[in-house]
């Protein structure tokens, strides 16, 4: 056996891989050729398919209700993705100006939520937000603040403000790990060279934090645009997001084919959007000296 | 405080530095709100959730006395409890079979090289990327049409029988292989390698060198790895509703289902339920850490 190893360096690696590369080819690449597959055969009458090859599906994809359905996820996970930016940045910042000691606590203190179900977090908002029993509805209205309920549920105000609260600390803790990293003579340097402290962030600290910047947003971006729990329950079965309409054709619709499909052009869409968000946000980094 | 000490040391500059002083603790002081205001945000939810969940009414706005029922209410559901003990069977099994598999992988990764390595590495981040809905249906589909894993694994624990569909479990091992194989490959190659060669050069053989220095360094990283698998599992409710097939549920299933039918206070209780163990494992992969002298494999699991 050692000789074996010996004669063939690589059968060592294969053998310590063989059970990952077995399970993962079986129930996870297989599956995902079998969607592709899938995606280009017709439904069934009761729930299965027939083979017989059609683009039917792609282009159904195309048509005003499901596209628009589509543009909508699409602005919904690009605005979740900014407005996490937006607050996450200042915060990941926060975290890594404070001393070593306050840093770890905060990291754990914001480990704590990220490590709260999903599902939980996106049900604490739906009992704040609910239209007449929410309880910043009840409350405003019981202080004769408002006298008619705020529209805070059912609409994309809540779908945003749930993906926010759920996936922020995925945009914080990658920024903060380049912030932390972040040689702290350059922002001496640049302010004893008489930068002014916004021309500090915008030519040292921002460019040198990009590598962060890029991975939250991607890990933003990414299960925003595919959601499913938070539209599903914050959305109040009126809002919809392209990741409910994939949900209804295996549940309720009985159209697989159709599914499947959705779901590629759907992970088309994330793949292509990462490629150009990478793309975009690399070469700005270039151009920094 | 080096710098003020220069600036006072020079007198022409002491009015701008003063101003300049003025404007830092200012920025300082609204920093700091922030972070507070930031902190308030994500916590707010949780802690009105659980205040809530001791709420003597129906009702989650408002508040009108303290009371234990909704958790006597919620232990004394049968479906609930066989939901907690799912979720508990699912994770432990699925966590110990994603351990193996992904710290074999991990070692495969880190200290070889070979053919097909790249191909390999898109394998093990694909699962990680893809979204929940994503990878639901597509299991889906395949136990459907492969019929393989619906029937259930039945056993009897406590007195409590349960029926798992092995199509939960492989599932779950599918996700969490990859979770897995990273934290441990980060431990991995921040391990001093020395010590291994020494044993090599005090006659150790392959085996013995694995037993005694690898695995033992190895640890942390395949601790943090369990907790997060562990963690991912007992959370998932997307991937363990599509691929369950009916009248399965794990405590995020049923919680949905809940939330579906109406809001109450035993959905709180059942969600603080939930946040204790979530906190307990924390405080376990802090435990860990402490332990383990090395920086955290665990905190950042992404």
């Amino acid at each position: 056996m050692q000789r074996l190893f010996a004669r063939y360096p690589a059968l060592r690696a294969w053998l310590l891989l063989l059970p990952a590369a077995t399970w993962l080819f079986i129930f996870f690449i297989a599956p995902l050729f079998i969607v592709l597959v899938y995606s280009f055969l017709e439904r069934g009458t009761y729930g299965g398919v027939v083979w017989q090859f059609s683009l039917e599906n792609f282009r159904r994809t195309f048509d005003s209700l499901y596209f628009s359905t589509f543009l909508r996820s699409f602005y919904i996970a690009a605005v979740t993705t900014f407005i996490c930016l937006l607050l996450g940045f200042p915060l990941a910042y926060y975290i890594s100006t404070r001393p070593p000691q306050r840093r770890s606590t905060l990291i754990l203190a914001l480990m704590i939520p990220f490590w709260t179900n999903f599902l939980i977090r996106t049900y604490a908002w739906l009992t704040l937000l609910r239209t007449n029993t929410g309880l910043i509805n009840v409350s405003l209205m019981s202080l004769g603040i408002i006298d008619k309920p705020l529209p805070l549920f059912g609409n994309d105000f809540a779908i945003i403000l749930g993906l926010v609260y759920g996936w922020l600390p995925d945009m914080v803790l990658p920024i903060y790990a380049t912030l932390e990293r972040l040689d702290t003579s350059l922002l001496e340097a640049a302010s004893d060279l008489y930068a002014s402290s916004s021309k500090v962030f915008r030519r040292v600290i921002w460019p040198l934090s990009l590598p962060g910047v890029v991975a939250g947003s991607m890990l933003v971006f990414i299960p925003s645009l595919g959601a499913f729990v938070t539209p599903a329950i914050l959305g109040g079965g009126k809002s919809l997001m392209i990741g409910n309409i994939i949900s209804n054709q295996f549940l309720a619709a009985h159209d697989w084919p159709f599914g499947s499909a959705l779901s590629f052009v759907m992970m088309a869409v994330m793949l292509l959007a990462t490629l150009i968000y990478f793309r975009s946000t690399t070469s700005e980094e270039r151009m920094q000296p | 405080m080096s710098s003020e000490s220069i600036t006072q040391q020079v007198p022409s500059m002491s009015r701008r530095s003063r101003w300049a002083r003025v404007k830092k603790s200012m920025g300082e002081f609204s920093l700091s709100l922030y972070g507070w205001g930031g902190y308030f945000f994500l916590y707010l939810p949780i802690v009105i959730l659980v205040i809530f969940s001791f709420n003597d009414s129906r009702s989650t706005a408002q508040w009108s006395g303290f009371t234990f029922d909704w958790y006597g209410e919620m232990i004394h559901d049968s479906q609930i409890i066989l939901s907690l003990w799912n979720s508990l069977f699912v994770a432990v099994i699925s966590t110990i079979i994603s351990v193996v598999i992904g710290t074999l992988a991990a070692m495969a990764m880190e200290r070889h090289v070979f053919r097909g390595k790249l191909l390999m590495d898109a394998v093990l981040y694909l699962p990680i990327i893809i979204p929940d809905i994503a990878m639901a249906i597509m299991l889906l589909i395949f136990f459907d049409i492969s019929g393989i894993g619906f029937e259930p694994w039945k056993v009897s624990l406590f007195g409590i029988r349960l029926a798992v569909p092995y199509s939960v479990i492989i599932s779950h091992v599918a996700f969490n292989i990859s979770f897995v194989a990273i934290v441990v490959r980060a431990r991995l190659a921040q391990m001093d390698r020395t010590l291994e060669e020494a044993a090599q050069d005090l006659y150790a053989d392959t085996w013995q060198t694995f037993w005694k220095v690898t695995l033992p360094m190895m640890m942390p990283g395949i601790m943090g790895g369990a907790l997060l698998a562990f963690t991912l599992s007992l959370d998932d409710f997307v991937i363990t509703f599509f691929t369950s097939g009916a009248g399965f549920n794990t405590l995020p299933v049923r919680v949905f289902s809940m939330i579906k039918k109406g809001v109450t206070p035993k959905i709180n209780a059942v969600s603080s339920l939930m946040l204790v163990f979530s906190l307990a494992l924390i405080g376990i992969s802090l435990l860990l850490r402490k332990g383990g002298d090395e920086e955290p494999t665990i905190g950042i699991g992404l």
